[in-house]
C-alpha cells in the first residue's frame, strides 16, 4: 500500500502571523521618530552613554554627572574660550599682595531655582562642606590650601589661604565646586537637585532620562531652549542611529570612527581637543623599573605617533606631560624625541639588562575605547628591544583597585588634565601627594619646583617653573606620555549658537537654540 | 526526618522544596560571586579619586555601605530584608529595588511574551512544514535558514538592522524615550518590534529543530499508522494525533526559552535601550550595587522557577500519561 504523505499544515496560520508582524511594522512606519530638529527652541535631547551616578556636585566624577550637573548648577567662576578664568557667579577675585586673601564679589540678585537668594552664605556653606573630611568630596583637594572662608556681607566672600596657591582660582570653574543652597538638606539634593544653572531639574527616570526645564532667571541671560533632556543610550551605534534619525539632537563621542558614521546631512560633527592625556605610567618604585636607564629604554623604544595612529587612528596629537594650554609641554623636548631603538638598547645595557627584561602592564577595556589597543601596540614596540611585556586586561573595577594599590609595573591610563599644571600633577609627583604611591616617582627638586609654581601668580615665572617640571619628568622617564585625543561633538543641524569647547565642555549650551525645519 | 521524607514523596511539595533550595542556592552563589569580583561601591562611585580619601574616610564609607560587616551578617541582613519585602535601596538613584523591579519587570515580560510568540509562530509551523517533506527542498531550505538564524549573533543582527532602518528610513523609535504599553501603546509596540523580532528569530531556530525532529519521530509511531489505516482524515491526523503528541518537547523548549527571556536579554536591552530586568542587573553590576544585583537576580530565579512549574502543569494538559501519573 502506498504510504500517503501527511499533508502539511495549512499555511493560513503562517499568513495570519505574517499579517500581524506586517501591521506592527506599518504602525511603526507611520511615525515614532522626529525627522529633524524637533520643535522650535527645544527641548533639546542630549544623548549620554550612562546614567549619572552622582547628583551632588562635590561627589561628581563621571563625565555624565558633570554634563548634567553643569546645566543645573553654577560655579563661582567660568572659563572663556581660551580656558582662562572668567567671571561667573562672582567677578574675578581681588588678590592681596601677599597672595593669601582672595576677595570675591557676587553678582546682584542671584537666585536658586527654588526662588531663594544665592548669596555669600551659600558660597561659604558650599566651600566649607567640600572641605569637611566627613563629606568625602572629590573636589576637596582643590581647597587644600584654604584656611578659612568668610562671608562679611551677602555679596562678598573672602577666602584666606594657608600659603599662596596660584592654582586655587582655576578650580573654581569646575562643576564639582558648584554652589548649592545652604537651606536645602544635602540628602534632598540627591533626588531633587536645586541649582542656579541655566536649566532646572524637572524629573528623572533612573537609567533612562533626566529632564530639565529652562531657568528664566539664569544670571547670564535667558536660556535659548525650553529645556534639555539627557537621555541614556548605552550603545554607541544606537546613539549614532538616534542622532541620524533626529531622536537625539546632541552627543559627544571619543571615537573618531563613530564620529564619522554620525556625520550626515542633518548632523554636524565638531572636533575639539582634550586636556586629558593618554600615558604609559611607569612606576619607578617597582623593582623592575627602579633604574632610570630601564625607564629611559622604554621611553626611547616607543614611537608615540605610532601609538596614536594605531590606537586612535591618528585622531589627536603627541603630547608631553603638561597639557594646560598656557603651559603646554613641547613633546619633542625629551631624551629621545623620535624612536631610537639603538639608544634604548644602550640604556638597557647600562642598566645591566642587555638581554632585556620582563615587566607587567595593566589596562582595561571598560575605561575608555583605546586602552587595549594602546597596550598591544606598546607591547609590540617594546618587544623589538627585548622588553617582554605581560599585558593584563582587567575589568574596570579590578583595574581601579590595582591602580590605586600601585600593584603594577606599568599601567595604560587616560588621566585628567587641567588648565593649571599644579592641579594636574602636584598630587602625583610631590612626595606628599595623595597619588604619589601610584605615580612612583618623586624628588627633592620636584617638591621645590611645585612649591615655587604655587607661590607665584606671575604667569611668566610659572611658565618657567613648569617647563622645568616637565623637563625633569621627561629626563627621568617618570612616565611615557603618548598623546591627547580628540572629542567629537555631534549636533543636529537645527541646533544653533552652541560653541564647542576643549574637553567637550557644555558651558555654552545655555546659548543654544533649535529651529524647527 | 520521616516527615521530611514523607513531604519529599509528595509530588507538589517536593517541587516546592526543590524550588526553595534552588532559590537559596542562587542567592548564595550570587552573593559570593559579587564579593569575589574586584572593586566595591566605593571604587565604583569614586573611581581613582578613592585614592585621595584618607583611611578614616574610607572606613566611614565602608560603614555607610555596610561593607564593614562580616559576610554572613551582610547576607543574613539582606535575606531578612527580602523575606520582609524589602529588596534594598539603590544608593545611586535612592529608589527602592522593589520599585525599580516593579517598573522593569513588566517591560521584560512584554518583550519575553512577544518574542516567544514570534519564535513559536515561526518555529512550529516551520518545523511542521519541513517535517512534512523530509529531504525535499522545503526541508533543506528551512533547515539552512534555521542554521543561519542560530549562527548569527543576535547583537550583530540587532545592530545592523536597526542602523540600516535608521539611516535609510529615519525610523528609530528606540531612540525616543521609552514608553510603556500603558503610556503610549503605539510607540511602545514600535519600540518592541525590532527587539522582539530579533529575539523571536533566535528562538525560532531551536523551536524549529525540535518541532521537526519531534514530528518526524511521531509520524512513524504505530498509532499514527493505525489512525491512518482507520481512515482518519489527514487534517485531523495532523492536528489531533501528530501535533498534539509532538507538542511535549516543543512545550519543554518553549518553556526553557521563555525562562531565559525572563532573565532579561541584556545585550538586546542595551542595544535598543529597553529598560528591562537585564539592564537593571548590568547597571547594578557596573555601579557595584550589591542589593540591586542580588535582589534582581533572585527575582529572575523566582520567575524561572515559576515558568518551570507552569511548564510542568502544561504537560498535564497536553499529555494524558502525565495526568494519569
Amino acid at each position: 500500500m502506498q504510504k500517503s504523505r501527511p499533508r502539511a499544515l495549512p499555511v493560513r496560520s503562517l499568513v495570519v502571523g505574517a499579517a500581524l508582524v506586517t501591521s506592527l511594522a506599518a504602525t511603526g512606519c507611520s511615525g515614532g521618530s522626529k525627522a529633524s530638529g524637533g520643535q522650535a527652541d527645544g527641548p533639546l535631547v542630549f544623548g549620554i552613554s550612562a546614567d549619572p551616578t552622582q547628583t551632588i556636585p562635590w561627589l561628581s566624577t563621571s563625565t555624565q554627572s558633570i554634563q548634567v550637573l553643569g546645566q543645573i548648577y553654577s560655579t563661582m567662576l567660568n572659563t572663556d574660550a581660551n580656558l582662562q578664568p572668567a567671571a561667573g557667579l562672582a567677578d574675578l577675585p581681588k588678590v592681596s599682595d601677599d597672595g593669601l586673601t582672595y576677595t570675591f564679589t557676587l553678582k546682584k540678585d542671584l537666585k536658586f531655582g527654588n526662588g531663594s537668594a544665592l548669596d555669600s552664605q551659600d558660597v561659604k556653606y558650599t566651600f566649607e562642606t567640600i572641605m569637611d573630611p566627613a563629606t568625602k568630596a572629590t573636589s576637596a583637594s582643590y581647597f587644600a590650601s584654604v584656611k578659612s572662608v568668610e562671608a562679611p556681607d551677602p555679596q562678598t566672600v573672602v577666602v584666606t589661604l594657608k600659603a599662596p596657591d596660584a592654582s586655587f582660582v582655576s578650580a573654581l570653574s569646575n562643576v564639582n565646586t558648584s554652589i548649592v543652597p545652604s537651606d536645602v538638606p544635602v540628602e534632598s539634593l540627591t533626588t531633587k537637585p536645586v541649582g542656579s544653572g541655566p536649566y532646572l531639574f524637572e524629573s528623572r527616570t533612573p537609567n533612562q532620562s533626566i529632564t530639565l526645564k529652562a531657568n528664566p532667571g539664569y544670571y547670564q541671560g535667558k536660556p535659548g531652549l525650553s529645556g534639555v533632556q539627557f537621555r541614556v543610550i548605552a550603545d554607541e551605534k544606537a546613539m549614532v542611529s538616534a542622532l541620524r534619525s533626529g531622536a537625539v539632537d546632541m552627543a559627544v563621542f571619543d571615537n573618531s570612527v563613530t564620529a564619522k558614521t554620525a556625520t550626515a546631512a542633518n548632523v554636524q560633527v565638531s572636533t575639539v581637543d582634550q586636556l586629558n592625556f593618554h600615558v604609559l605610567q611607569l612606576r619607578a618604585d617597582a623593582p623592575a623599573l627602579k633604574d632610570v636607564n630601564v625607564r629611559l629604554a622604554i621611553s626611547c623604544a616607543i614611537d608615540r605617533k605610532q601609538v596614536l595612529d594605531t590606537a586612535a587612528l591618528g585622531a589627536g596629537k603627541v603630547t608631553g606631560p603638561i597639557t594646560s594650554p598656557a603651559f603646554r609641554s613641547d613633546p619633542d623636548s625629551r631624551p629621545c624625541p623620535t624612536r631610537d631603538v639603538a639608544k634604548a638598547r644602550e640604556h638597557l645595557a647600562k642598566a645591566g639588562k642587555p638581554g632585556g627584561l620582563t615587566i607587567n602592564m595593566i589596562t582595561s577595556q571598560g575605561l575608555y575605547s583605546t586602552a587595549v589597543n594602546e597596550a598591544q601596540n606598546i607591547q609590540a614596540q617594546l618587544k623589538e628591544v627585548g622588553i617582554d611585556v605581560k599585558v593584563e586586561t582587567l575589568d574596570s573595577n579590578a583595574y581601579v583597585q590595582r591602580w590605586l594599590a600601585g600593584d603594577f609595573d606599568t599601567a595604560i591610563a587616560l588621566n585628567g588634565g587641567s588648565t593649571d599644571p599644579n592641579t594636574m600633577y602636584a598630587r602625583y609627583f610631590t612626595s606628599t601627594g595623595s597619588f604619589n604611591k601610584v605615580a612612583g616617582y618623586r624628588s627633592a627638586s620636584l617638591d621645590k619646583l611645585f612649591a615655587e609654581g604655587k607661590a607665584t601668580t606671575d604667569p611668566n615665572q610659572r611658565k618657567a617653573v613648569y617647563a622645568k617640571v616637565s623637563q625633569e619628568l621627561e629626563d627621568n622617564a617618570a612616565w611615557v606620555w603618548t598623546y591627547t585625543g580628540n572629542l567629537y561633538v555631534a549636533a543636529n543641524s537645527a541646533v544653533k549658537g552652541f560653541e564647542p569647547r576643549t574637553n567637550g565642555d557644555l558651558s555654552t549650551l545655555w546659548k543654544a537654540t533649535m529651529s524647527a525645519s | 526526618m520521616s516527615l521530611l521524607f514523607a513531604l519529599s514523596r509528595h509530588p507538589v511539595l517536593r517541587r516546592v522544596l526543590e524550588a526553595l533550595l534552588t532559590l537559596v542556592g542562587v542567592s548564595v552563589l550570587t552573593f559570593v560571586l559579587l564579593r569575589v569580583l574586584p572593586g566595591d561601591q566605593i571604587t565604583a562611585n569614586y573611581g581613582i579619586e578613592a585614592g585621595a580619601l584618607s583611611p578614616e574616610q574610607l572606613d566611614d564609607l565602608r560603614a555607610y555601605y555596610g561593607l564593614d560587616q562580616p559576610l554572613v551578617g551582610q547576607y543574613v541582613n539582606w535575606l531578612g530584608g527580602v523575606l520582609s519585602g524589602n529588596l534594598g535601596i539603590s544608593s545611586t538613584s535612592r529608589q527602592s529595588v522593589l520599585d525599580m523591579t516593579a517598573s522593569a519587570l513588566p517591560t521584560t515580560l512584554e518583550l519575553a511574551v512577544l518574542s516567544i510568540l514570534i519564535g513559536l509562530a515561526l518555529g512550529v509551523p516551520g518545523g511542521l512544514l519541513a517535517a512534512s517533506r523530509p529531504g525535499a527542498t522545503r526541508d533543506s531550505g528551512s533547515q539552512l535558514a534555521s542554521l543561519m538564524a542560530l549562527s548569527l549573533p543576535t547583537f550583530l543582527v540587532a545592530t545592523v538592522v536597526s542602523t540600516w532602518l535608521a539611516n535609510t528610513f529615519g525610523w528609530n523609535p528606540n531612540g525616543e524615550e521609552f514608553a510603556t504599553l500603558a503610556e503610549d501603546p503605539g510607540l511602545n509596540l514600535q519600540q518592541m518590534l525590532l527587539p522582539a523580532l530579533v529575539l523571536g528569530i533566535s528562538i525560532a531556530s531551536p523551536v524549529f529543530q525540535t518541532a521537526r525532529a519531534s514530528v518526524l519521530t511521531i509520524r512513524d509511531e504505530d498509532y499514527i499508522r493505525t489512525a491512518r489505516a482507520k481512515g482518519v482524515p489527514s487534517r485531523r491526523l495532523q492536528w489531533r494525533h501528530v501535533l498534539r503528541n509532538a507538542l511535549i518537547p516543543i512545550v519543554t523548549i518553549g518553556g526553557l526559552q521563555f525562562g531565559f527571556l525572563l532573565g532579561g536579554t541584556l545585550v538586546i536591552e542595551q542595544i535598543f535601550s529597553i529598560p528591562g530586568i537585564g539592564r537593571q542587573v548590568l547597571l547594578g553590576l557596573n555601579q557595584k550595587e550589591y542589593a540591586v544585583v542580588q535582589s534582581t537576580v533572585l527575582v529572575i530565579a523566582v520567575m524561572f522557577v515559576l515558568v518551570n512549574l507552569a511548564t510542568d502543569l502544561l504537560y498535564r494538559v497536553v499529555d494524558p500519561k502525565v495526568r494519569a501519573e
